[in-house]
């Protein structure tokens, strides 16, 4: 018990004192994890729209598959990742293993699913009559799109919100296909393990507290703009 | 909704802009270093790796995965240069033409740790291969690493010296994880595990366990560096493997080596050998 007090102290302590390497690392988790979700809004809203307005056979399957993937575990995604860009993989041309910019591509593949199926299961909600009228009043069909997105914008930020939750806390793909190298690629997640076993329980405390608030200033922000027009 | 979209492209390339630029580095400054979580753990590559980077102007990305997985990779072509304790495989290894130029770096030793109580009563025993025969007669506990690491490789050997089979025994369990982690765990379980002194030393002020075994010559352990060999794969990264063995057997770095932990720990974690006969 003392020790999670000491934990939360040391948090305060690492705060307060902006140290620099707690930091860059807490940065590189936003930036990373950030762009990943961006990447992963545009593919999943994009593809969940698509696959929600458009009647075409093997839709359940597909759904089905999606939504499967909304729990894809990020190991798996790691390991596959790293198979694909690793030197003599057929991505290895790239020379991305062990980059931040493979992180962003497995946490943009773990949160795409997930967005995806928000989306579905959001526009899908919506009734039917609504897709009709808007068409009937004259609108094209990019203003239908426009006007459904609109219309279903709090499950859409919820898609954001768990997306980037999602990756933003993963482990299993950052440290297989990033290294948890020393001011490159080391996040949150990866130097909370990494401290842990190196016996510094307190610092891995702190960085724990740390990722926590981080995960809800985000998420505060997100719910205040969601609740914000609800009014 | 025209302006939107004009954000929204914004918004994208400069996503995109982000995401390349984190990963645009000048190729052939890369170096991979695959090595052990002991070296992480304990802290020594913090300080020797942002020096050699400073010197030379290499990057050098350290992977720390067990000696096992360290020689995988560099089997692969995925690393560029390897720092490893596991002196039988490493001979394989290079028996296997896979690594150039294997040196010797460092040695410290193995302890093999245990819980105050000392149900298996080992505490000071002087040779390895009988104290674990008395774990085994005791059916004390006792946490393996099992995961091909340089200390999992050494522990074998050592069961199989005593002439015991502890796989399938309700006593014996397998981690397969680091060493910090398994020595956290054998504090937890109060079971008895082998670890390297240096891991040990690093955690010894959150872990209720004791040194048992120490000093057998069994015990040694020896770290070598070895340069992958660029003739079996594409796109190694020869002269940034070269450039870091050579720093790493330098009378600088040796002596940083020697140094190192001895004012936190009051003793050193490794001790230099460079250039000494095995």
């Amino acid at each position: 018990m003392e020790l999670l007090f000491e934990g939360i102290r040391e948090a305060f302590r690492l705060l307060i004192h902006a140290d620099p390497e707690v930091v860059r690392i807490t940065l590189l988790s936003l930036k990373i994890s950030g762009c990943a979700t961006f990447i992963s809004l545009i593919i999943g809203i994009g593809a969940g729209m698509l696959i929600a307005l458009v009647e075409f056979p093997g839709k359940r399957l597909l759904i089905s598959i999606i939504n499967t993937g909304m729990g894809l575990p990020p190991v798996v995604v790691g390991l596959f990742v790293t198979i694909f860009i690793w030197r003599n993989g057929p991505l290895g041309f790239l020379g991305i293993l062990y980059t931040p910019t493979a992180m962003i591509a497995a946490q943009a593949i773990i949160a795409t699913p997930i967005v995806a199926g928000i989306t579905i299961a959001a526009i899908q909600h919506l009734p039917e009559e609504l897709r009709l009228q808007i068409l009937a009043l004259g609108a094209t069909r990019t203003q239908m799109v426009w006007m459904l997105m609109k219309e279903s914008r709090l499950p859409l930020l919820a898609a954001v919100m768990a997306g980037f939750g999602g990756v933003i806390s993963e482990i299993g793909a950052s440290i297989m296909v990033g290294g948890n190298i020393m001011g490159y690629t080391r996040v949150l997640t990866t130097a909370t393990v990494m401290e842990t076993s190196r016996g510094n329980f307190d610092v891995a405390i702190a960085l724990g507290v740390i990722l926590l608030l981080l995960s809800f200033s985000v998420n505060f922000i997100l719910t205040t703009i969601q609740q914000y027009d609800k009014k | 909704m025209n302006r939107k979209n004009i954000f929204l492209c914004a918004l994208l390339a400069l996503a995109l802009v982000i995401a390349l630029h984190a990963g645009v580095r000048a190729a052939g400054k890369d170096i991979i270093l695959a090595t052990t979580t002991s070296t992480q753990d304990s802290g020594l590559l913090d300080i020797l790796v942002p020096l050699f980077q400073k010197k030379t102007g290499y990057f050098v990305k350290t992977i720390a995965v067990g000696s096992g997985q360290a020689m995988a990779m560099g089997e692969r072509g995925e690393a560029d240069v390897l720092l490893v304790h596991s002196p039988e495989s490493e001979l394989k290894f290079m028996q296997g033409g896979h690594g150039v130029n294997r040196r010797i770096v460092m040695h410290n030793d193995f302890i093999i740790v245990g819980p105050k109580s000392d149900g298996a009563n080992i505490r000071g025993m002087k040779s390895t291969a009988e104290s674990f025969r008395k774990i085994a007669s005791s059916s004390s506990l006792f946490l393996s690493r099992g995961d091909n690491s340089g200390t999992h490789a050494k522990e074998i050997k050592i069961w199989q010296k005593a002439g015991i089979a502890p796989e399938r025994e309700r006593w014996y369990q397998q981690t397969g994880l680091g060493m910090g982690q398994t020595l956290n765990v054998a504090a937890e379980k109060g079971g008895y595990t082998i670890a390297d002194r240096g891991t040990y030393l690093a955690l010894k002020k959150n872990i209720p366990l004791d040194v048992m075994v120490e000093g057998d010559v069994s015990l040694r352990n020896i770290y070598h560096v070895i340069e992958i060999n660029p003739a079996k794969h594409a796109g190694i990264n020869s002269a940034g493997a070269r450039a870091f063995a050579r720093f790493i057997i330098s009378r600088e770095a040796q002596s940083i080596i020697r140094d190192f932990g001895v004012a936190k720990y009051g003793a050193p974690l490794f001790y230099p050998d460079a250039g000494m006969k095995e």
